[in-house]
This record gives C-alpha cells, structure tokens and sequence, in this order.
C-alpha cells in the first residue's frame, strides 16, 4: 500500500512540477519516490498484507520481485536523466508514466483478483504504449507505439476474455475461490475454463514477448527509444512473469496437464525463432530485441517444469537478464549517439577508445550467452535443472542446442569492439558509467555468489 | 589451501596485470614460478602433508548442494605439475612477440592457468564444470585478437564446438545430480556411488563422450583444431594442445570411467573405434602437411587419439600409460609448438617446402628437435617408448586388431617426423636472413623439456609412481572385482 503511495505521489508531483516550469527538480522528487518506494517493500519483507479487501495481498514473491523491479527502474530513471534528458522537452511526462508503469508492475505481482491482474496488465501496457511513442518525430517510434498499441490492445481483449469465461465457471474473480473451485473439481473441469485458461495463456504470453505472439516485439523494440527498450525488455518482462507465476502457481497447478503440453511448445518456439532470427541480424538492437524473444523461452521453461523451483528460478533468471539487458541498451544508446546508428560495425575498435565500456558490454554479452562466472550462467543452470528435475530431458536438450547459437551472435558485436579499428571517440558520461560498473559488478557477484539470492528466497 | 594458493595466485596476479601499465609480465611470471615451486611441493610431498594442507572443502551454494571442494589424487597431482611447469616456459615463449596490449595477453593466460589448475583440482562436478568452461574465455580472447588470418571465423568456430559440447556436460551432471540420493549432491564420489539403469548410462555416456571428444578431439570432432592451432598466437597453440585438451582426457577419468562403466563396457568397440581411426587418420594427413603448425596438429591429434584409446581400454596398463602419456605429450607438443615458432620467427615462413639447412645455423635447435622428436616417435629410453607401449599394450589386451592398427602409428609417426626433420634441419643452408641462436629463456626451457624426455624415458617412476594409487582406485570403480595387486 504504501509503495503505490510513494510512487502515485511522487510521479503526480513530477507531473505538476512540469506544469510549473520546474523541471530540475522532477528527477529529484522521482528518484526520492521510487527510494521511499524501495524501503517501504523492504518493510513488508515477512510482513504479509492484504489490501483493497484482499484485492491485493503484498507478500514475499512481491517484495523480491518488486523490489528487482524497483530498483532496475531507479537505475533506468537515473540513466534517462543522465544520458537523454538534456533534448527531452517532456521529461517529467515520461519519468511520470515510467513510474505509472511501476505502479501497473506491483499491482501484477501482488493480484489476488482477476479484476486487478486485468487493471495491471492495462496500467503498466498503456505506460509502455505512450513511452515507445515519445519521439513523435520519429517515424519508427510512432510506429512502434502504433503496433504495440493496436496489438496489446488486442491481446488484453483475449485476456478480458479469458477471465469472462473463469468467472462463468467459477462465478468468482477471487484468486483463491478459483484455485478452491479447481482443487474441488479435481481436474476435470468445463471445457469453458480450459478456454479461459489458454486464453489468459496467450494474453501474457503476448505480454511477455514469447513466441508465437512475438511478431510485434522486434518492430516495437527497434522503433522505441533505446532507454524504454532497455525498460521494457528487463522489468516489463519481470512483471510479466511475476504475473505469470503468480495466476498458475495459486490456481491452475491441478490442470497442469491441460497447458504444460502447450507451454513446453511455446517455450521451445520462443527460444529456437528468437536464437535463429537473431543470427541474421545485422542491426545490434534488432538483435537484442530477437533475443529477448529467447529469453523468455528459457524463462517459460520454468513455468513448463511448475514446482517449488519455479518462483525462485524466474526471479533468479529475470534479474540476470534484466542487469545484462539494460546494460548492453544503455551501452548501446551511448555509442548509438556518437556514432549514429546500431550496426554491429558502430562497434568497431570501441575497446581501443574505452576499453572500461567494453568490458562492461563483453561481460553483459557473456551474461546473456549463459557463460560461467556471470550471472547468466546460474540462471541458465537453475532453469536446466528445475525442468530436467520435472522430466523434461528434451525441451532441456533443446534449450542447450538453442544456448550455443546464442552465443554466437552475442560474440559478434564483442569480436567487433576488439579487433577493428576505431572512427569516434566515445565518452561514457560519469553517472552512467558507475552505474554501468555497478551493473557488471552485481553480474558477476550473484554469478559468483548466486547463494545471496538464491538462498534467501 | 595449496590448491587455493594455485588457484588464487595466478587470478589475483591477472587482475594486477589488468590495471598495470608496465611490469605485467614480469609480475605474472614471478607469478608462475611461485606456482611452480608450490606444485613440485605438493607434488613430492603431498602424503606427509596433513589435509589441511592439500585439501578444501567449503560450501558455496548450499541450496543446491554445491561445495567448493578441491583435492587433488595421483592422477591430478600429475597434470597439475604439467599445468605449472608449462605454464613459465608459455609466458616465456611470448617475451620474444612484443604483442600489443601485452599486459592484457599476460593477464589472459594466467587467468586461464587458474581455471586449469581448477579443473584439475575440482571434486565437486559443478565446480568442475564451471572451471573447465571459465578456462575457455580466455583462450578465446587471445586466438581472437592475437592470432593470424581469419582469426574470427576460426576461433568463433572452436569457441561453438567446445561449447555445444561442455552444455551437454552439464545436462548430464545435473541429471546426475538429480539422481543422487537424499538432498542432492554434485560430489563426484556421489555420483560414483550411483547405481543406473543402462538407458540412463547410455544417455549420460554420450553426452560426456561429446563433450570430451569436441575437447581432446576425437575423430569425427577434430574439424575444429588443425585451423585454431595455425590460427592462434604461438603461446595460444601451446596452451590449448599442451595443457587444455588433456581436460578432457581428464574428464573420462573424471566422469565416463567411474561415472558408466557399464556404458563404456558397451560402447567399447564404437568408441575405440574412433580413437583407434583418429590415430590413423591424424598420422596420415600428418604426412601430407607442408605448414610446420599443422603437421604438428594432426600428429597432436593422432597421439592424443592413442592416449583416449588407453583411457577406453579401461585396464591398468591403460590408464598408467595415458597419465604418463599425457604428460610426455604436454611437453613435447609444446617443446614442438615453441620450436615451430622459434623458426617461424628467424625465417619468416614455416612451411616445410620453403626450409632446408637449420641444422648448420642452429645446432642447438637441430639436437633439440631431434630429442623431441625421438620422444614423439617412440624410441626405446626417450619418454615417449614407455607411455606408447603401456597404451598400445592396453589396446592389445581388448582386441588385437584395434592394438595392430593403432600400432601403426609408430611407422607413420617415423614418417611425418622424420620427413619433416630432413626437410627442415638438412640440405642447403639459404644464409641470407642471420639466424640467431637460442636466448637465455629459451635455452633454459628447451633444455629442461628435452632433459625431461630423456629422464622420464629412464626413470619413468617419476610420474607413474605417484598416479598409480589413483590409477588402482579408477579400475576398482571401472570393475569392483578388480583388486589392487
């Protein structure tokens, strides 16, 4: 209650702040918002609460997400205001809707209703339609918005759907009702809540950019502005993924025999198109965007295996990726706006100019690719082994096949920054760049030490 | 707390060479002597040392039942003294190159001796894993920015195939992992104490054979090396056939042999089968082969094939004889490698047609090379005789014929070698570029190398008396009904 407190408050404020003509102080009063946000989801840690009469139940999976999630924002927001916001008319706008989105993204990791994950998933999708738009002037970010829009729009229809059709069998939106319903029915259920089900399946499958509803994710995060792509692809897929786990750990565990099937298709789809279309890329950031598409195959392969290992090996994945991902869009963006486009060769001889920037970039690529000592590699390890302890050899053998064509496309950009010669100096501004070192480090500390999170959730 | 002294030493002194400007090499060398010394300590002494001495065992991730736990047995004692006797004559070697960013280059092979010396060292299967991939970035890194032509498209084609083998490695010890009883353990004791039905063997059988064979390479999983031997910096050739193919040789010790006896019981003909036609076919391109680099490559390759055929004999004779054979092998391929580049260096070429007469410039490199390459061939008093015949022996005692074919190797390896040697070392000397003798660094390493091949062909208990515990205990888990003499 009090984290949607602090960040409603603080992004409102930001918001007047800018009517007033007081922009230096918007950052402040955001960054102050999202840190008292951050403690107040600190205090619930084993201080379990249900708000908005058990709309709402504020427990530990949502501390630990929304605390990822919190604190991944916090960097994004330091970085646009460092890096962006000097050409940005509309900054307490932007900063302002980064954190509605924030809000839409707790609400998703704490529904106990069906009504809320609806208002969640709109709250945080309507941020992120307006935030891939705001270069209006831009062709491809119009397009972007357009084409999430007219998609998510869509898909949040099937999700509507969906929950009409539980709440027809069931006649509750109450989490725990339905999972009551379910146990009660012993798996044999009305083929109407099997529709339901696969169609609130699809709808955060759509929200979670996993193959097949992925064909808007490449366009959407090509045209969007580097910095969102970079929100995007780290906490809007964790949020999306909390909800996930969230809805089919507390409800359709039972009817796991009616989607696994499915899900263990998808995830296998997400990770083979993601891999194979990011190999022809040539575009860096089209490439990263094809390959969050196979992240969240490796992710769904969690969900496919559901047991005990499923919350924590999400979080444990989620966080790895979303630190390498924001680190490889931030470092992007900066070579981006000195070298003016994403070609993998903009990345030529970066190690000879600034040798710190590339090897922050190698470490998060080597993240990304599932390499020891990252924490990238634990992620991978826990997925492999909660779906091999599940049964599931092939999609496991599968997923392998899919992690070493990963590798070679993350390689590329990094035998670039190495082996060529340079054309443009490139800075990385003083904040940015402690944030960036502070990124790489967090990689490598949870990949050394993975016990700090796993062991404690 | 040795092994984390070997560990942490070359690590720590990597992370300094990052951030020097100058003296990074000489640090890291310092570094490698100091390893050295430690490891002929442990070497000679490690059973008067107490276990807090030579053994670690910690937790790292206690949910999963992850231990930091290095010991370190015969078998490792052996290729742990390989690791680091090689490793100051590899830092040596590229004191003559002036690479660019040399600091970084250093810093690079130590950081790759450390996870050597891990994966040699490792108890625990995830830390072995986690070793025998970390000691793959940095090889990567140097054969992609210091090696020749085409340096990309190679290394990225080795960097794959090494890869896709070690992640099918991993499935296989998690499904181990998952096997073991009660809280799970990735113990490799655990997993020897497992008892699978022979579906899962087969499975777990190959999916460590794929890995290890991408590694050592087996033939048909070879396709990777000849190009990355010629491709890499001289020192990079030296780490990655001196030292990081007999991971994985150590991996069949490690995990196929003890892991699924059964499998390999099975299996045997298939697999020696292929080792058997690797050192066949190594030895005959060898001959074919005019670049000095890769002649040395395939007959790498034809050799290591012999050392595998050893391991999969699975009897006595055959693993005393691949850990001898492995070590005799990571110093004359790497005597070899320097040598190919040390010619390399005063001549400008290396192709064998384009050389005649460097036995009347250097006679010092002429008596070298022949020493090695008696070594290499297998005549009786160098060190080479005694681990051939314990491995051919070994083959011997499975099947005659896979032992007659295999034996070849001993012709065809006179041929290529000694073709070469009378190409390269006789003939009309061409005086026009000076051709300087050897400097102080590599007269005392070439020396040593040769002096080794001549001590261990004499007194071959140097090694085989310190492995053969750990090479009894291997056949017990192999056969239970094996007992030690």
């Amino acid at each position: 209650m009090n984290v949607l407190l602090a960040l409603s408050i603080s992004a409102t404020l930001a918001l007047f702040l800018g009517v007033l003509k007081q922009k230096k102080l918007v950052t402040p009063v955001i960054v102050l918002g999202l840190l008292a946000a951050l403690t107040f989801n600190a205090m619930q840690w084993n201080n379990q609460t249900s708000i908005f009469n058990d709309m709402m139940l504020y427990n530990n999976f949502t501390v630990v997400f929304g605390g990822v999630g919190l604190f991944i924002t916090l960097l994004m927001v330091l970085f646009y205001n460092e890096l962006s916001a000097k050409h940005e008319y509309h900054l307490p706008e932007i900063l302002a809707i980064m954190i509605y989105g924030t809000i839409g993204g707790i609400v998703l990791l704490s529904y106990r209703n069906m009504l809320m994950l609806f208002l969640g998933v709109e709250i945080l999708s309507l941020s992120y339609y307006v935030l891939a738009g705001i270069r209006k002037q831009n062709l491809y970010s119009n397009e972007a918005s357009l084409k999430y829009f007219l998609m998510g729009a869509f898909s949040t229809g099937f999700l509507l759907m969906g929950i009409a059709f539980i709440y027809g069998v069931t006649a509750s939106l109450n989490l725990n009702e339905i999972a009551e319903y379910v146990k009660q029915s012993g798996g044999i259920v009305p083929v109407y809540f099997v529709v339901g089900v696969l169609l609130i399946l699809s709808s955060l499958l759509f929200k979670t950019a996993a193959a097949p509803f992925h064909f808007w994710t490449p366009d959407v995060y090509e045209g969007a502005p580097t910095l969102v792509t970079a929100l995007m692809s780290s906490v809007g897929k964790l949020y999306s993924f909390g909800s996930f786990v969230l809805l089919f750990t507390t409800c359709f565990t039972p009817l796991v025999k009616e989607w696994e099937a499915i899900l263990w298709i998808f995830a296998f789809l997400s990770m083979s198109i993601g891999n194979i279309t990011a190999l022809q890329q040539k575009s860096v950031k089209r490439m990263l965007a094809y390959s969050s598409i196979s992240h969240a195959g490796y992710m769904l392969m969690a969900l496919v295996g559901l047991g005990s290992m499923t919350a924590s090996s999400v979080l444990f994945y989620a966080l790895s990726y979303s630190l390498a991902s924001v680190t490889s869009f931030v470092t992007l963006y900066i070579i981006k706006e000195k070298r003016g486009s994403y070609d993998i060769s903009v990345f030529n001889g970066l190690a000879g100019e600034n040798r710190a920037l590339a090897v922050i970039f190698t470490i998060a690529m080597l993240s990304l690719s599932g390499i020891p000592l990252t924490a990238g590699f634990f992620g991978k390890f826990y997925i492999f082994n909660s779906a091999l302890n599940s049964g599931y050899y092939w999609l496991t053998a599968l997923a392998v096949l899919n992690s070493f064509i990963g590798v070679y496309y993350y390689m590329r950009p990094v035998i670039a920054m190495f082996a060529s010669k340079s054309e443009v100096a490139i800075e990385t501004p003083p904040l940015s760049n402690t944030l960036l070192m502070l990124l790489t480090a967090l990689t490598i500390l949870i990949g050394i030490l993975p016990g700090l999170v796993v062991n404690n959730f | 707390m040795l092994l984390i002294l070997l560990i942490f030493i070359p690590l720590l002194t990597a992370l300094l060479a990052v951030f020097t400007k100058s003296g990074a090499r000489q640090i890291i060398q310092v570094a490698s002597f100091v390893n050295l010394a430690l490891t002929i300590v442990l070497y000679t002494s490690s059973a008067k040392l107490g276990d807090n001495l030579t053994m670690v065992n910690i937790p790292w991730i206690q949910s999963f039942g992850i231990n930091f736990h290095l010991q370190a047995d015969g078998i490792s004692l052996v290729l742990l003294l390989l690791t680091n006797l090689l490793m100051p004559f590899i830092m040596w070697s590229a004191a003559s190159h002036n690479y660019k960013n040399e600091n970084i280059f250093y810093a690079l092979i130590a950081f790759m001796q450390s996870g050597l010396v891990g994966v040699f060292a490792a108890k625990d299967a995830f830390l072995f894993y986690v070793f025998y991939e970390v000691a793959l970035i940095p090889i990567f890194f140097i054969c992609a920015f210091w090696g020749g032509k085409d340096r990309i498209r190679i290394t990225m084609k080795f960097f794959i195939y090494t890869l896709a083998g070690s992640l099918f490695m991993l499935m296989a010890i998690i499904y181990l992992y998952l096997q073991t009883p009660g809280t799970h353990s990735f113990d490799m004791a655990a997993f020897y104490g497992l008892s699978l039905s022979s579906t899962e063997q087969t499975f777990i059988f190959w999916a460590f054979f794929i890995a290890f064979a991408v590694k050592i390479p087996i033939v048909p999983f070879h396709t990777w090396q000849a190009e990355t031997y010629a491709v890499a910096p001289a020192a990079g050739t030296m780490l990655l056939s001196g030292i990081m193919l007999k991971m994985g040789l150590y991996g069949i010790i490690r995990f196929i042999i003890p892991v699924v006896p059964e499998a390999l019981n099975y299996w045997q003909t298939w697999v020696l089968t292929l080792t058997v036609s690797g050192v066949v076919y190594g030895a005959i391109i060898a001959i074919r082969q005019d670049d000095i680099k890769a002649l040395f490559a395939y007959s790498s390759l034809s050799h290591v094939g012999l050392i595998a055929s050893g391991l999969f004999s699975a009897n006595a004779q055959g693993f005393q004889g691949a850990v001898l054979q492995m070590f005799n092998h990571g110093i004359s391929v790497t005597a070899f490698f320097w040598m190919a580049d040390i010619i390399e260096q005063r001549t400008g070429t290396r192709m064998i047609s384009e050389l005649s007469g460097i036995a009347t410039r250097s006679r010092q490199l002429a008596i070298v090379f022949m020493i090695m390459m008696l070594g290499a061939i297998g005549i009786p008093l160098t060190n080479g005789f005694v681990g051939e015949f314990l491995l051919l022996f070994s083959v011997f005692k499975v099947s005659i014929i896979a032992g007659a074919i295999a034996a070849t190797t001993i012709i065809l390896g006179a041929t290529y070698m000694l073709r070469m040697y009378r190409n390269i070392f006789y003939g009309t000397a061409d005086t026009t570029h000076p051709f300087s003798t050897f400097n102080k660094r590599e007269a005392i390493s070439m020396y040593v190398m040769a002096a080794l091949v001549l001590i261990l062909g004499i007194y071959p208990s140097l090694i085989t008396s310190v492995s053969s515990d750990a090479a009894s205990g291997l056949l017990q888990l192999f056969n239970p009904a094996y007992s030690v003499r």
